[in-house]
């Protein structure tokens, strides 16, 4: 059995509901798809008891109706697991995970700031990467969004 | 003394890029010190998707200056996965060794850019003049000494000839020797090494927790290389030590760096006895099926991930970039902490930051001179310097002679 199958099986054994949702790419790569509900139980045991110690980074996509999140962990530096969360645009709110990687949270501030998430339990600070000055409620990664959305004074035509 | 808060920049000319440091001192001793970047942020994702793939892959070429082979490559693997494409090994391998050149030239400037920061500037002008060697190198390969535009999807748009590789050969060898003459100043030159020791301090449970990628992790200990542990392009066909040092400090960086330029060599030297005869690209469809898939690369810098998602047509769903510096510079406030403003530059300096990178940005620059001729030979570019600096400064440097390599 590879490495990836071994990895596949374990989490199988652990959350049977994970069976039929987790996809073995190539070498080194395993997608998943983790029920809302359970995504921070399944994020906790591969990160403490499978050793994925690394968070890569965090991918947010706007998929029409909803808003996913994917947690690409690696474990001792070279197989990836992508951890993907999906939820509705009317109510896309995730818990941090600064507190297993402090170093993730320029990536939760840019699901906010690009995407509108909210990320629960992130420390005050200031957004990245929009500037100071950038409008509430727009994100200009959302696939409906145009730089016309801007109101006039921010769209740097008046220079 | 009471405590004192200086911001410095976004805009400051000490910083060769945008980005702020809200620094609390007691004396000139640091506190606590606040990191801010986004300041370049241009919205190049958004951009890739409104364009194909290929025209993505130039756009993401110019994320940054330096390590543009890095970010077209780990782009242009990631889209080379979803189409499934049996890659060409020789297109591979004139990848990998554009990859390492880079490397090199970007490690040399480093170089260079951290002995000006401690006032060693005899090292910037040495480092720099190396430098060229890998930068003519670099353009007689791709035709460019930046921005080389080599890849291509499927491959690489330029084969390698005979008597490049025979230049190629003969150019590592004198790199070589500049490169063991730098190791010996890391490593037996006192001033540098005084200067440096204990400056800038991450310790190794630093930077697991915080992150830290490439030579800023290596140099406190963590032994991460992703093209030993998540090989790609030719890597996997390749022999090299992963460098790492412990002494968690810039000149362990400094030592992390200045090794890592020898296993580059060897590289290259591996790459180009053993290439494989055979095509250099092979053709793929414009349209790529839908699917994902999560590309990483050791950048100069640490490692670069790209993500990206298709959807059938020719241009991407989605493009995610998280650049090197983004891990790292999040462990320049723990360098920094207890340490001394003085040492700022130089800590700053030693992740190697970019913040074009980080902040994904594009330069758009408009010339409203602009004629409709925009190529112009040396002899002009020459000419129009010597001219400049005549009318503008009152200096005459037409007397100045080139060495004839350059």
């Amino acid at each position: 059995m590879s490495k990836e199958e071994t990895i596949q099986q374990e989490l199988i054994k652990n959350f049977a509901f994970l069976e039929g949702k987790i996809r073995i790419a190539r070498e080194r790569r395993i997608f998943i798809d983790v029920p809302a509900d359970k995504f921070m139980e399944v994020f906790d045991y591969a990160v403490k008891k499978m050793n994925f110690n690394y968070l890569c980074i965090i991918s947010g996509l706007d998929e029409g109706e909803n808003l996913s999140f994917i947690y690409h962990l690696a474990q001792n530096y070279s197989i990836v697991l992508n951890l993907k969360i999906t939820l509705p645009k009317t109510n896309p709110v995730v818990r941090t995970v600064t507190g297993y990687f402090p170093s993730c949270e320029l990536y939760e501030r840019e699901l906010e700031d690009l995407l509108g998430a909210k990320v629960e339990g992130l420390p005050k600070g200031r957004r990245y990467p929009l500037p100071e000055d950038w409008p509430a409620g727009q994100h200009p990664l959302l696939k409906d969004w145009k730089p016309e959305n801007l109101p006039e004074s921010n769209s740097g035509k008046s220079n | 003394m009471a405590k004192v808060t200086i911001p410095i920049g976004p805009q400051h000319p000490a910083l060769k890029e945008p980005a702020s440091f809200n620094i609390t001192l007691d004396g000139e001793k640091i506190l606590d010190m606040i990191v801010k970047v986004g300041y370049n942020h241009r919205g190049i994702e958004k951009a890739c998707e409104q364009r194909t793939y290929i025209q993505d892959m130039y756009l993401i070429e110019r994320i940054c200056g330096i390590c543009s082979h890095t970010h077209s490559t780990c782009f242009i693997q990631a889209v080379e996965e979803i189409a499934g494409v049996q890659m060409p090994k020789r297109g591979l391998y004139i990848r990998t060794l554009v990859a390492e050149l880079e490397r090199i030239h970007s490690h040399l400037l480093w170089l260079g850019v951290a002995g000006h920061e401690v006032g060693f500037d005899t090292l910037l002008m040495y480092s720099w003049r190396d430098r060229e060697i890998v930068m003519d190198l670099l353009a007689m390969l791709t035709g460019n000494r930046v921005n080389y535009a080599i890849n291509t999807i499927g491959g690489v748009r330029r084969d390698i000839t005979p008597e490049q590789i025979k230049t190629t050969l003969a150019q590592v060898d004198v790199l070589e020797e500049r490169t063991k003459y730098y190791i010996q100043v890391a490593t037996e030159e006192i001033t540098l090494i005084e200067r440096l020791s204990k400056v800038g301090t991450l310790s190794h449970d630093d930077a697991i927790r915080l992150g830290a990628v490439g030579p800023t992790g290596r140099a406190s200990g963590a032994d991460i290389d992703v093209r030993r542990d998540d090989p790609y392009a030719a890597y996997a066909d390749l022999s090299f030590k992963v460098c790492v040092d412990n002494h968690n400090d810039v000149l362990g960086r400094t030592i992390v760096r200045v090794s890592e330029l020898m296993e580059s060599y060897k590289m290259i030297r591996q790459l180009l006895k053993n290439i494989p005869e055979g095509p250099v690209v092979v053709k793929v469809p414009r349209k790529i099926p839908a699917g994902e898939a999560l590309s990483r690369y050791e950048a100069p810098r640490g490692e670069d991930v790209h993500y990206v998602k298709a959807n059938g047509t020719d241009k991407p769903e989605r493009v995610r970039v998280r650049a090197p510096t983004l891990a790292n510079v999040q462990a320049v406030a723990a360098m920094l902490k207890n340490g001394y403003l003085a040492d700022i530059p130089i800590v700053v300096a030693a992740i190697d930051p970019c913040f074009s990178c980080t902040d994904r940005m594009m330069v758009s620059m408009k010339d409203v001179n602009a004629s409709k001729e925009n190529v112009i030979d040396w002899k002009t570019l020459r000419k129009y310097s010597i001219d400049w600096y005549r009318q503008n400064r009152g200096l005459d440097l037409s007397k100045i002679k080139i060495s004839k390599r350059w």
